[in-house]
């Protein structure tokens, strides 16, 4: 067992679709589900599982790309630290390309800028080691998944004795926005595919909420083909038995209670704070701020600079992909002014969005 | 977005590339359509035909499993001369030093340049050595030229692939792009991968032994990998390609490694392989003679060339779906070559 090839397998991917068809028979709309994790979208896409879907099913994709709801104010607040003296900007790749409202990480980059790609939030506390004399400013942007990691940069740039790392804060939690979502006359979502890395974190129960309260089918899914199909499947059935729970399907790494070690850190760093969501505006209690006892690692707090006022792009429908109300091909900028190597929207850049998934795989 | 800026994806190999090459480059200095832009120039000269071309290689880390930008710099313009179908002669070398760089290593990739001439059958007959200040360049870059002659009347060309012709790969994909971001700082992953960096030349004079007319093009899917690649052919040809995702060689570390990180191995960079577009009555026939030759026991049929949907390309998932398969765009993985 290497964990891919049995989970790419064509005959159980296939059987999987016989399952889901007998399940959707007889209804008379396409059951919805939502997935709300940017490797889903990728997967799905690269896969070409909506093709082998039956018609008795629509997927939609989510905010389920951390770049994708990231701000633009925050783009052009790290645009502005870029251009500040004496200042590393360290970032995961993704973030540099991301437009802000008149320039862009890269764009910084290639006119003089110190921007550096990261592979993890350690290697710019690395980097703040090496350069005690200058400011290391990571971009802290993600989901459940990255927090503890960035959490544990900051713990580990407090045991260096660092006074010269920052993090420019903007994580943001899952299960809150499913919530609003859901409530969305509009959209009415079937059935939730959660997300299987946010889940490995926080667990399988912080989404009884929607199962029990809003009386949504909850599937945590993990994100090879089969994991996919089989995610939808047990949607499907669910649903075709009237009942909505929270289950796991991706049980090889998710457990009900999560990674304890990487909540605990991310309690000690971070506290929830209210958040804006690109294309869904603010949500409470949705996002995670560094806590009074950090502030000193707290870009934001210890750094001033002076930001451009914000300006969105005309046409844009990223908040409308992002609410899954629309697909990528409705929008009229897709694949003529916008594109990966020229995008207008968040949801072009990142290699989770899904305008890029559509426009690399789905044309 | 400033349009005046050079961006890194400018030199990805991918769209960004192209665009540049075609809205910049190519007008101002030659002019030559897209139809007709391939691996190498073939020139006419007193009723010989001749190919002439150039590369420059800036790939970090320096020294990766499998090789090293000295080896790399000659296997690189080796193999788009013999893309062209061509017996490559002549290479000039052009060294960009910075200023303290070791001696040491320096020695070190100009013997894996010597030793890969000499598999190869090149003679490095000219070059030219600078030296910059410390910052103004990293460690080093080297340009080669290369010159080599057709030996036969055959029109290989990216613009030359007909509706039934068979897609043949001679190994697994993406194994130089992973083995270089594997050896790069920062990324702790103990792969075993290696480059799978090589001189192509003596396998590609098996296929045209082989195939003669039936061999329609030759291209080696380096940055921008056999996604990229089979674009640019498909649109230079004006058809439309079918790739099969399970036809596809790949090392099960090199699928593994790209899981973790997101990537698509069809995007992912390659020095050692060729895409042989060959007429259906002769595909078999090739495959064999290439899975006799040490460079393509791994050779496969990946896909085919179809009619309608000119430039389209699309691959059959591993599970039974269908997705477009479109350029690199961006930059995948900065400086791989």
């Amino acid at each position: 067992m290497n964990y891919l090839d049995e989970f790419r397998d064509k005959e159980v991917v296939l059987g999987l679709a016989e399952r889901i068809k007998g399940l959707t028979a007889g209804r008379t709309r396409p059951m919805t589900f939502m997935e709300v994790c940017g490797t889903h979208t990728m997967a799905i896409y690269q896969y070409g599982l909506r093709g082998i879907l039956s018609p008795g099913v629509r997927l939609i994709s989510g905010p389920g790309c951390p770049v994708c709801v990231t701000p633009i104010g925050y783009v052009d607040k790290a645009v502005a630290y870029s251009r500040l003296p004496g200042t590393i900007i360290a970032s995961f790749g993704d973030m540099l390309r991301v437009p802000g409202s008149s320039s862009s990480l890269m764009e910084e980059r290639a006119k003089g800028g110190d921007v550096r790609i990261v592979y993890s939030p350690l290697d710019a506390v690395k980097l703040a080691e090496r350069n005690r004399d200058r400011r290391v400013i990571f971009m802290g942007v993600g989901f459940e998944t990255t927090a503890p990691t960035v959490a544990g940069s900051i713990l580990a740039a407090k045991g260096l004795g660092l006074d010269n790392y920052f993090v420019l804060a903007s994580h943001k939690t899952i299960p809150k926005p499913m919530e609003v979502l859901t409530s969305d006359p509009e959209l009415e979502i079937d059935g939730y595919l959660c997300p299987a890395h946010v889940s490995a974190i926080i667990g399988a129960t912080p989404y009884r909420v929607l199962a029990e309260k809003c009386g949504i089918p909850c599937v945590v899914t993990g994100f090879e083909p089969a994991d996919v199909m089989q995610g939808v499947e047990m949607l499907a059935r669910q649903l075709a038995e009237g009942r909505s729970t929270v289950e796991i399907q991706y049980s090889r790494v998710v457990k009900w209670e999560g990674n304890k070690k990487a909540l605990e850190i991310m309690a000690e760093v971070f506290t929830p704070c209210d958040a804006e969501w690109r294309g869904i505006g603010p949500i409470p209690e949705s996002g995670l701020a560094i806590a009074g006892t950090y502030a000193p690692f707290d870009a934001e707090r210890v750094v001033p600079v002076e930001v451009e006022e914000p300006r969105e792009h005309m046409g844009c429908l990223c908040g409308e992909i992002l609410k899954g109300k629309v697909t990528p091909f409705d929008c009229t900028l897709f694949g003529k002014a916008c594109t990966p190597e020229a995008p207008v929207g968040a949801c072009m850049v990142s290699s989770e969005g899904t305008c890029a998934a559509a426009y690399k795989y789905g044309r | 977005m400033n349009k005046d800026l050079i961006l890194l994806g400018h030199g990805s190999g991918g769209k960004l590339s192209h665009q540049l090459l075609d809205d910049l480059i190519i007008p101002t200095l030659s002019g030559i359509l897209p139809a007709g832009q391939n691996d190498a120039a073939v020139l006419d000269h007193d009723g010989r035909r001749l190919a002439f071309t150039t590369d420059s290689y800036v790939v970090d880390p320096v020294f990766f499993p499998g090789g090293n930008i000295g080896s790399l710099s000659v296997n690189g313009t080796v193999n788009d001369l013999a893309m062209m179908g061509a017996r490559p002669l002549f290479m000039s070398v052009g060294l960009i030093l910075e200023e303290g760089f070791s001696r040491k290593e320096l020695g070190a990739i100009l013997a894996a340049m010597r030793q890969a001439a000499d598999q190869a059958g090149v003679a490095i007959v000219t070059g030219d050595t600078k030296v910059v200040p410390r910052g103004k360049a990293d460690r080093i870059f080297i340009n080669t030229s290369g010159v080599g002659v057709l030996e036969h009347a055959l029109e290989i060309s990216g613009c030359q692939a007909r509706v039934g012709d068979k897609v043949i790969i001679n190994g697994t994909i993406g194994d130089h792009g992973i083995a270089v971001l594997a050896a790069r700082e920062g990324l702790e992953l103990e792969t075993g991968i290696e480059s799978d960096c090589a001189a192509l030349n003596g396998l590609v004079a098996e296929v045209l032994a082989e195939g003669g007319e039936a061999v329609h093009v030759l291209r080696d899917p380096t940055r921008g990998g056999v996604a990229t690649t089979i674009k640019e052919i498909a649109r230079q040809s004006q058809v439309a390609v079918t790739l099969r995702e399970a036809a596809l060689p790949l090392k099960s570390a090199v699928k593994g490694v790209c899981a973790i990180l997101g990537l698509d191995p069809l995007y992912v960079a390659n020095e050692g392989k060729v895409l042989a577009i060959v007429a259906p009555e002769k595909a078999e026939q090739v495959l064999a003679r290439m899975r006799h030759h040490p460079l393509g026991k791994e050779s496969a049929i990946i896909g085919e060339v179809t009619a309608g949907g000119e430039g389209r390309v699309q691959m059959e998932t591993a599970v039974g779906g269908v997705r477009a398969v479109e350029m690199l765009a961006g930059e995948q993985l900065p400086r791989i070559c």
